[in-house]
């Protein structure tokens, strides 16, 4: 652990060297924190008095000596021409500067002025943050529920609302989604009920799972958003596979997938990524980066520079966002649908955030990750917040409406809760059903064998078990 | 990946202890269809076989069934046919087989490496490219997991894709999206989303071709709830399954064998689907029952030349559904001959005739009169040396020993 935290002292003092972040670190280096506090800040977030630097980025530095007179000096491989340079030059691991976050409203949730982006109309704004507000709600009763033992495991979202919501605003609803786990928003914006994720969490009767999954392992085909499947990054090649589908349907669709900064890791990220760029198919990827992995922080998932980097490396176009701007977010994320379907192509999107919660339920945080530092994320860069000063300067809430949606929902989830609770749970039926079209033989018979068991020592089986 | 050897050989391959050449080697299949035809007219009010999917499978094969030659034993060099046909060796049957689906439905895609304008590594996708364009027929990037994945996605979304792996030792890397999600997501989304996927390609022991590339899979797979599994061993049965098993809504995996794709049969014209939860009766007898799949069929219908000459009458069943096994044909076998002789090529450890030899023993118990045998290979990696690898694999010497033991 000494030699960890010797080596980031280390890594903190060349950024100071090297990227000219010493305001950055200044500002908020100002309390006893471990490194691993300071060390994250230097990743999060540009400053507004950086922001000149960005534009500078965008050009990438030269490996090949451009004389006019020996432009005809190319060689020819598979793969194209390319040209040569007798000067002996790595290209370094990292770019001089970090890729900038695309961002539009401050953390005051003020337009930055000259930002580029898509404007939102007020109805959809209003929405927007009432589904932010919402998740928020959800998440909060939700995971309350599980520590009174009513749900046995739950996950949040918490502190990446505006991805959730603001992604699910930006596409049709004839896009596919494939989404990780930490994505209900965007199933809560489709139209998903209250009561419907409610009944998933309990596995009832009324689950369209049919109680065969975990908790938070939301599906509904009626609103494109596929079964969550808990291994990391398998939704990736699938999301390939479903471009794959809607070009050869010639839809006007595209598949949108997620996936956190440790997906990233898996082999089925790089195996999705390459087959969506060769088949040229309608994919956005939208990586959550939310710096931890359960309990890896992502200097210890990767050394690239994030994911955005990654992009280029497939031929995919990308872009880094602030994942805690709703404006920018649905802009990016509008942007790179359009471009997927117009041009048939796949794009990457990493959204720079922060996982407030815990990993889940079965987590405590603040055992490798300061208290203060989520503290300083929950309240200081809250996306639901620094949208809601938004919405509310242009005069469409107010603080009568806030409390009127916090506690409508609320009301509303616990009823809904109850309601769960008291719902029969499946038969044994639903045990042996859907493993194929058809039950066959043996299932049959191993149903059969199970039902006159319990039938015969019914005393050994939970109470309103029923068969 | 290594690259793999091309078709092992231009003629069909068998153990070269045995001078046999591919002619021979059709298989006296046509016995098996009339005795088919008549359980599956009943198959529909039985309760022994249970189709999965539509009765139009049992439908479409009642039609050929009347012109079906039907004889017991025949030695096909005979198989001058008293009735049209095509003749065509079991990588074109499978071709044909894929061909007439990609025609009939435009969801049906393919997709795997090198199956494109190359034709595949086997040729089993010869000619597709050409006709159906490159998007239906697609050039993969080297990556099993993923292009089965994406292959789960696609069907998710609606289409039909059959999956590709060149050599079925290398969707081991597949593993994962088989197991997790081809078999899972049907059952986890209650219902919601189908996964009509075909997974196939060639395994098995081949000629000298290293560990790697002679692994049998069926092994490893049988156990993943959601997945059905066939084998098939000649051209007609080849083009049959290939058929069922992308018209079926299960996802299916289907297993060749490398030494198979030069086999040569007469297969009819009209229209056919072979059934995928039944087992095919080779040839029927009345001492011994033995049950084998793929290319163990013709280790073991060499064996059964040389015990009709000592006088032995064996039953002959190649099983061909792996998953579910069909206890139904193998049941009424066993409450014949009463003795059990399984072939098979898989490691002894885990294998295909482990689960057979347990299903055998909880149903059939009463009905043994001798412990059931199971020949399989040894659990070894298979070397490389051509006489080690000989060993490896169940000869007809060995199978002729098993079978007079059982019947003292």
């Amino acid at each position: 652990m000494a030699i960890w935290f010797a080596r980031s002292r280390n890594l903190v003092s060349s950024l100071r060297q090297n990227l000219g972040w010493s305001a950055i670190l200044i500002k908020r280096d100002n309390s006893p924190r471990p490194v691993v506090f300071t060390t994250s800040t230097a990743f999060f977030g540009p400053v507004g008095s950086h922001r000149h630097e960005s534009t500078a980025v965008e050009k990438q530095p030269d490996f090949v000596q451009q004389r006019d007179e020996e432009d005809a000096l190319e060689l020819d491989f598979p793969g194209g021409k390319v040209g040569y340079t007798s000067e002996m030059k790595f290209i370094p691991e990292s770019p001089s500067r970090r890729i900038p976050c695309y961002r539009v409203l401050d953390e005051n949730g003020r337009i930055i002025p000259d930002s580029d982006f898509i404007p939102v109309s007020e109805k959809v704004a209003v929405k927007m943050y009432e589904q932010m507000a919402t998740l928020q709600v959800m998440d909060h009763i939700f995971y309350e529920a599980q520590r009174q033992g009513r749900i046995s495991f739950y996950l949040t979202s918490v502190g990446e609302e505006a991805i959730n919501i603001a992604s699910a605003a930006a596409l049709s609803p004839d896009d596919v989604v494939l989404p990780q786990y930490r994505e209900p928003g965007v199933l809560l914006w489709r139209g998903f009920t209250l009561e419907e994720f409610a009944n998933q969490c309990f596995g009832n009767k009324a689950d369209y799972g049919k109680g065969r999954q975990m908790p938070i392992h939301y599906g509904s085909n009626r609103h494109n958003y596929f079964t969550v499947s808990s291994p990391i990054a398998t939704q990736l090649p699938q999301a390939a596979g479903v471009g794959y589908s809607l070009k050869m349907e010639k839809k006007n669709a595209c598949a949108v997938t997620f996936m956190g900064d440790g997906g990233t890791s898996e082999g089925d990220f790089h195996a999705g990524l390459n087959f969506a760029a060769v088949m040229e198919a309608p994919v956005v990827f939208i990586c959550r980066n939310n710096g931890w992995a359960i309990s890896t922080h992502i200097s210890e998932q990767f050394r690239s520079d994030g994911i955005v980097v990654k992009g280029q490396a497939y031929g995919i176009r990308s872009i880094r966002v602030d994942g805690n701007d709703a404006l920018a977010v649905y802009s990016a994320v509008r942007s790179a649908r359009e471009m997927a379907v117009k041009e048939q192509r796949p794009v990457l999107i990493e959204a720079m955030t922060y996982r407030v919660g815990h990993h889940s339920t079965s987590d405590d945080s603040t055992k490798y990750r300061a208290a203060d530092e989520i503290q300083y994320w929950k309240m200081s860069r809250n996306p639901v917040n620094r949208f809601r000063k938004w919405v509310e300067d242009n005069g469409w809430w107010s603080e009568e409406d806030e409390s009127k949606l916090r506690s409508n929902t609320r009301k509303q989830l616990l009823q809904a809760i109850q309601a769960a609770e008291k719902w029969d749970k499946q038969p044994l039926t639903e045990l042996f059903n859907d493993v194929y079209d058809v039950k066959p033989k043996n299932l049959e018979d191993q149903e059969v064998g199970l039902k006159a068991l319990i039938e015969k020592q019914p005393q050994d089986y939970p109470p309103g078990f029923h068969v | 990946m290594s690259a793999i050897l091309q078709g092992a050989g231009a003629t069909t391959a068998l153990s070269p202890f045995n001078s046999i050449d591919s002619n021979k080697l059709v298989p006296p299949s046509r016995s098996s269809l009339s005795v088919r035809s008549k359980r599956s007219i009943v198959v529909a009010g039985s309760d022994g076989i249970k189709s999965f999917g539509s009765g139009l499978i049992t439908r479409r094969s009642e039609p050929l069934i009347a012109n079906a030659v039907a004889t017991k034993g025949e030695n096909a060099a005979t198989s001058t046919l008293s009735k049209p046909g095509h003749e065509l060796l079991l990588f074109e049957a499978l071709q044909e087989g894929l061909e007439e689906e990609m025609d009939r439905d435009p969801h049906v895609c393919v997709m795997g490496e090198d199956v494109g304008h190359y034709g595949g590594s086997y040729k089993v996708t010869k000619g597709l490219a050409d006709k159906f364009g490159d998007l239906r027929v697609l050039d993969t990037p080297i990556c099993e997991n993923a292009f089965t994945g994406m292959g789960i996605g696609a069907a998710m979304t609606g289409l039909r894709p059959v999956i590709e792996g060149m050599n079925m030792g290398f969707l081991l890397l597949a593993f994962n999206q088989i197991s997790n999600n081809c078999g899972m997501l049907h059952y986890t989304s209650g219902g919601q989303f189908t996964i009509p996927v075909v997974i196939r390609g060639p395994g098995g022991v081949g000629r000298q071709l290293g560990a790697e590339h002679s692994q049998r899979l069926e092994s490893y797979f049988q156990s993943i709830p959601g997945i059905q599994m066939v084998a098939c061993s000649t051209p007609y049965n080849a083009k049959g399954l290939m058929k069922a098993a992308i018209r079926s809504e299960n996802p299916v995996i289907l297993f060749e064998h490398v030494l198979l794709y030069n086999l040569k049969e007469s297969i009819p014209d009209e229209e056919y689907i072979c059934n995928l939860e039944e087992a095919e009766m080779v040839r029927p007898g009345e001492h011994i029952t033995i049950l084998t799949y793929s290319r163990m069929r013709y280790h073991v219908m060499q064996a059964a030349k040389t015990l009709v000459n000592k006088g032995y009458d064996p039953e002959v069943i190649d099983i061909r559904s792996l998953k579910p096994f069909d206890l139904h044909t193998i049941g009424n076998s066993v409450k014949k001959t009463h003795r059990v002789l399984i072939v098979e090529e898989c490691m002894r450890t885990g294998g295909i005739g482990a689960s057979l030899t347990a299903a055998i023993n909880e149903n059939f118990h009463d009905y043994l009169d001798a412990p059931v045998m199971c020949l399989s290979s040894q659990d070894v990696p298979t070397p490389y040396a051509g006489t080690l690898e000989e060993w490896t694999v169940v000869q007809p010497a060995q199978i002729v020993t098993a079978v007079e033991q059982l019947c003292q």
